[in-house]
């Protein structure tokens, strides 16, 4: 395909589209209801008590399966342990570039979250606390969509020893 | 467990785009001109789809040759309920079609109306699409007589 009839056609456009019905399965459905209170659920591992964000089920460590009795609630905030500045555009991704892409390990859990960072660009660093910002509560769904993303908030950095093990 | 699995829709999506070279561009760029063209090797037989290498020596190949747009159908599975996104919204046959010209048979759609329309050995021709942009899309098969 090209722009022009009479231009040599130089670029194949690939467009790959696979269509599913996902079944959440026990775990992630009581995770998505719970976010569509306004909650986040994580679940604790009966062995060595790491806690997995979001909930999955079973550890993939030890290969247990996670009881009714091992979730935990979590907050909403949390500690940036990477990010990264996005200034490629994704044909998928409507956001204006750039924008920042941060792992978040949300407080109490030892997984982290992937999301996207509401800041300015020279102010995104490792430790920097934040926060989510969710969408007004009468558009929340069982859908973790329901956290626009995530901002910053006036709490000192974490200290790289809380989130070493994480990154 | 109290409550029901949730379940949704789920569509993963991957679009790319990918430079085509030498020889697919001016495969491609023939095809908008509702030509095709294949690829000559050294002991002339001719592949098609082309290919930028020998598959047998590994050597370069460059030397395009023009094929008729009809061919002969040599094995053929016929798609009765058609999928979003497959070529035809009707039922078809994929087939591999020798094209004239031709010593191999390259994977296309042909919109032979109904499964007993179709055989193999049969002689197929190319059908373009009123536009014709430069894809492999541009044609499908039918049946020749
Ligand atoms: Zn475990």
């Amino acid at each position: 395909m090209s722009d022009d009839k009479n231009d040599p056609v130089e670029i194949f456009r690939g467009h790959v589209e696979l269509d599913y019905q996902y079944t959440a399965g026990v775990s992630a459905s009581r995770f998505l209801r719970a976010v569509e209170q306004g909650k986040f659920l994580g679940q604790k591992c009966p062995v060595d008590g790491r806690v997995y964000f979001p909930s999955r089920g079973s550890c993939p460590m030890h290969a247990v399966p996670f009881g009714d009795d091992s979730t935990v609630e979590l907050p909403d905030k949390g500690t940036v342990v990477t990010y990264s500045i996005v200034r490629v555009p994704s044909e998928n991704i409507p956001l204006e570039l750039p924008y920042i892409t941060v792992q978040v390990l949300i407080d109490g859990a030892d997984t982290a979250l992937g999301h996207v960072l509401d800041a300015n660009l020279d102010d995104v660093r490792m430790g920097m606390r934040v926060q989510a910002k969710w969408k007004p509560k009468s558009e929340w769904t069982t859908s973790m969509a329901n956290i626009e993303y995530f901002v910053p908030i006036d709490e000192p950095d974490a200290d790289y020893e809380t989130y070493k093990e994480h990154i | 467990m109290s409550e029901p699995s949730l379940t949704a829709p789920h569509q993963l999506s991957y679009t790319y785009k990918r430079s085509l070279g030498p020889v697919f561009s001016k495969f491609f760029t023939a095809l908008r001109d509702r030509k095709v063209l294949g690829m000559k090797r050294r002991d002339g037989t001719v592949l098609m789809p082309p290919k930028e290498y020998d598959p047998d020596t590994g050597e370069s190949l460059d030397e395009m040759v023009e094929l008729a747009d009809a061919g002969v159908v040599t094995s053929w599975v016929w798609v009765p309920k058609p999928r979003r996104q497959q070529p035809l919204t009707q039922p078809f046959a994929y087939a591999l079609v020798q094209l004239d010209g031709a010593d191999t048979a390259f994977l296309h759609a042909v919109d032979a109306g109904s499964e007993d329309k179709m055989s193999t050995g049969m002689r197929v021709k190319m059908r373009w699409a009123d536009e014709t942009i430069g894809a492999i899309t541009d044609f499908v098969f039918v049946p020749a007589e």
